[in-house]
């Protein structure tokens, strides 16, 4: 169905989009050598929607995060993050839409090394000026949807992978962000904790934030409802996944 | 102010780094500490010095006459001439910007001759014919009576003013010698007054302990010395140029003793306020030096920690990197790097002011308690706007330490900052 309205011109007169890409261009240039990784890519992520980014090493994946997330810029093109163009911003504006906009899940956690649990996922409410005190509570709330509320004193050495995964989890959806990147996040995790924070991503995604995972595993990005498999710096193809395919019909069985 | 994300944040690093941590901060410290030490002696070299010094009038000039050097108005050269009590009067009511003039004439016990007796006791001493003046000029100390004054100017007074060693000389120990009489190359003179030197340790001619005081007048008439006068002392009002005061002087005394108006040579002069002068700058001189010499030490301990925090961007880079992810601003991250700078170099430097202080303090003690007189050590000492300063310039350094390293941090773009492994 989607599918179906995306070339229509009713989507662009609504503009639902949450993420906007139009014909992106970016080059690495190290040296004399230099590297066109980004291929004029068009991509169109609505809100809401949970997605996951495939494809080898060098298919440009780990670019394409990272212009999404501003924290690298592109060549040619457009880039709109829910309606608003990302160019030519400053660090400061840039670190305003990173803290306001995004939240961000990485592969090695990146937990900070020197602040317990709550810290941490308080920390960008720290950029946004909340009081020790509120940022505090609000992070304990957060620890505690992930389960985590005792683990909260304990230092970022003292959890297991998929505790500093969760702690990350709860940092990247503090600010309460329209969209999370997440790049390979269960890449350090075993298989157990890998699906459990799979399911943990579902269930955020179910309340309308929108999700963009990067991975090159085949069965976690199976767990999101669309797949795109970038080569070389296009898109090469897209699914829906089977997960969602099923769960469609079903719905429309009943 | 105080915010407890970043304080963590710094104390993390320098805990982690024990070691590196002290000594990267030694330097300031040191720095610091020798600043203080070398300005708490200047401050000691300096009292000495003004000390020395002492009451003597500062904006003052000493004349006197010498031979001239240049034949003039039928005059030979090399002529001899001396000053005359003419002269001081009408320089002094010539000149207003003369405060005092005090004229002076002198003789010596020749050649071991003894010139003053009294009974059997006897001794050679320098013998000075001067007005109350002088005493303004150049004080001493009076230990008992009084000096020269008018009246005994004005009548001629056979009185005398002995100096400390005159009286031991001449007199018992525990004789009172005002009132009593000596004799001073056969005339019998009455003691009025005993003198000592005064606090400056400055000395024209003889010394102050080995002379007899006499009125000048009296000293003319027994001497036969006629109106001469010797040399004079002269002091100006503090805001008169004592420079041009002299050349006036001179001026006046060349026309007055028919003397070729471009000799310089034949009237003697000698500007202490110049002396002075030269002094003063060699003080000030000094105290540059030291804060050049401490500043260059300072600074070498300031490039340090810039070093170090270049280090530390570096071992951070990663955390950076996450924080800029998060949504910390490039200002943010800046902020707390130069606020870790500051902090390094103002508590290292903290320290080395009270340590510098401390020691300077205890040398004082220790010269107070050992009973020295010696201003260098007994006056030594830092006042509170040096230190102020000092920790000042601290903190202004601790920005520019911080300021190369944060800019390093914030020019690392946040995603190769992540990557950084």
């Amino acid at each position: 169905m989607y599918r179906l309205f995306r070339n229509n011109s009713l989507y662009s007169i609504i503009n639902l989009f949450m993420i906007e890409l139009k014909g992106l261009h970016k080059s690495y240039i190290t040296g004399n050598n230099k590297l066109h990784v980004l291929k004029g890519l068009d991509l169109i992520i609505e809100q809401g929607e949970l997605v996951s980014v495939m494809g080898s090493s060098g298919s440009g994946k780990s670019t394409l995060l990272n212009v999404l997330g501003i924290l690298d810029s592109y060549d040619e093109g457009y880039y709109k993050l829910n309606n608003t163009l990302m160019s030519n911003l400053t660090e400061k504006k840039a670190a305003h839409y990173r803290n306001n906009m995004i939240g961000f899940v990485f592969q090695s956690f990146n937990l900070i090394s020197f602040k317990n649990a709550m810290e941490n996922v308080a920390l960008p409410l720290y950029y946004q000026g909340v009081s020790r005190k509120k940022r505090n509570q609000i992070a304990l709330e957060y620890l505690d949807r992930m389960g985590l509320k005792e683990w909260a004193d304990h230092m970022p050495n003292e959890l297991s992978g998929g505790q500093m995964q969760r702690v990350a989890i709860a940092r990247s959806m503090i600010s309460k962000p329209k969209v999370i990147l997440a790049d390979e996040p269960t890449g350090a995790l075993d298989s157990t904790t890998s699906l459990e924070v799979m399911d943990l991503f579902r269930e955020i995604n179910s309340s309308g934030i929108t999700i963009i995972i990067v991975t090159h595993e085949k069965d976690i990005s199976e767990k999101t409802d669309r797949i795109i498999y970038l080569k070389d710096g296009i898109i090469e193809s897209e699914f829906i996944s089977p997960r969602k395919v099923s769960e469609t019909v079903g719905a429309y069985r009943n | 102010m105080f915010d407890k994300e970043k304080w963590q944040e710094i104390f993390s690093s320098l805990k982690n780094n024990k070691m590196r941590t002290t000594l990267t901060v030694f330097g300031v410290f040191w720095g610091i500490f020798m600043l203080i030490i070398m300005l708490g002696l200047g401050m000691g070299f300096k009292s000495m010095i003004q000390e020395g010094f002492g009451d003597f009038a500062t904006n003052s000039l000493l004349i006197w006459p010498q031979q001239t050097t240049k034949a003039y108005k039928g005059f030979p050269r090399n002529r001899r001439y001396m000053f005359t009590n003419e002269d001081v009067q009408i320089i002094k009511e010539r000149f207003p910007e003369i405060e005092f003039i005090a004229p002076k004439l002198r003789a010596f016990g020749s050649e071991g001759a003894n010139n003053a007796t009294r009974g059997t006791k006897t001794g050679a001493f320098s013998v000075e014919g001067t007005f109350p003046e002088y005493n303004l000029i150049d004080p001493s100390k009076i230990i008992s009576g009084r000096f020269v004054n008018n009246v005994d100017i004005k009548e001629y007074k056979k009185v005398a003013v002995i100096g400390k060693y005159v009286k031991d000389v001449l007199f018992e120990k525990d004789e009172n010698p005002i009132g009593e009489y000596i004799k001073i190359n056969g005339i019998y003179f009455k003691v009025v007054g005993v003198l000592t030197k005064g606090a400056s340790n400055i000395s024209l001619g003889s010394d102050k302990d080995r002379s007899i005081v006499i009125p000048l007048t009296t000293f003319q008439k027994v001497y036969n010395r006629g109106n001469e006068v010797g040399f004079c002392a002269v002091t100006a009002v503090k805001e008169a140029n004592i420079a041009l005061v002299q050349q006036k002087i001179n001026t006046f005394l060349r026309s007055r003793h028919s003397i070729a108006p471009d000799d310089e040579q034949a009237v003697g002069g000698f500007n202490l306020a110049k002396e002075f002068k030269k002094i003063f700058k060699m003080i000030t001189g000094i105290g540059i030096l030291i804060w050049i010499v401490g500043i260059a030490t300072l600074l070498a301990g300031v490039i340090g920690v810039s070093n170090i925090m270049l280090v530390v961007v570096k071992e951070r880079t990663k955390e950076i990197g996450i924080q800029r992810a998060l949504g910390a601003t490039p200002f943010k991250i800046m902020n707390n790097i130069i606020t870790e700078a500051i902090f390094l170099t103002a508590s290292s430097g903290y320290v080395g002011i009270v340590l510098g202080v401390g020691v300077i303090e205890l040398i004082k003690m220790i010269a107070n308690s050992t009973g020295s007189d010696n201003p260098f050590f007994t006056h030594a000492g830092v006042n509170l706007n040096v230190a102020l300063l000092a920790l000042f310039i601290l903190v202004i350094f601790g920005v520019f330490a911080g300021f190369i390293p944060a800019k390093r941090a914030i020019s690392i773009k946040p995603i190769d900052a992540l990557r950084d492994e």
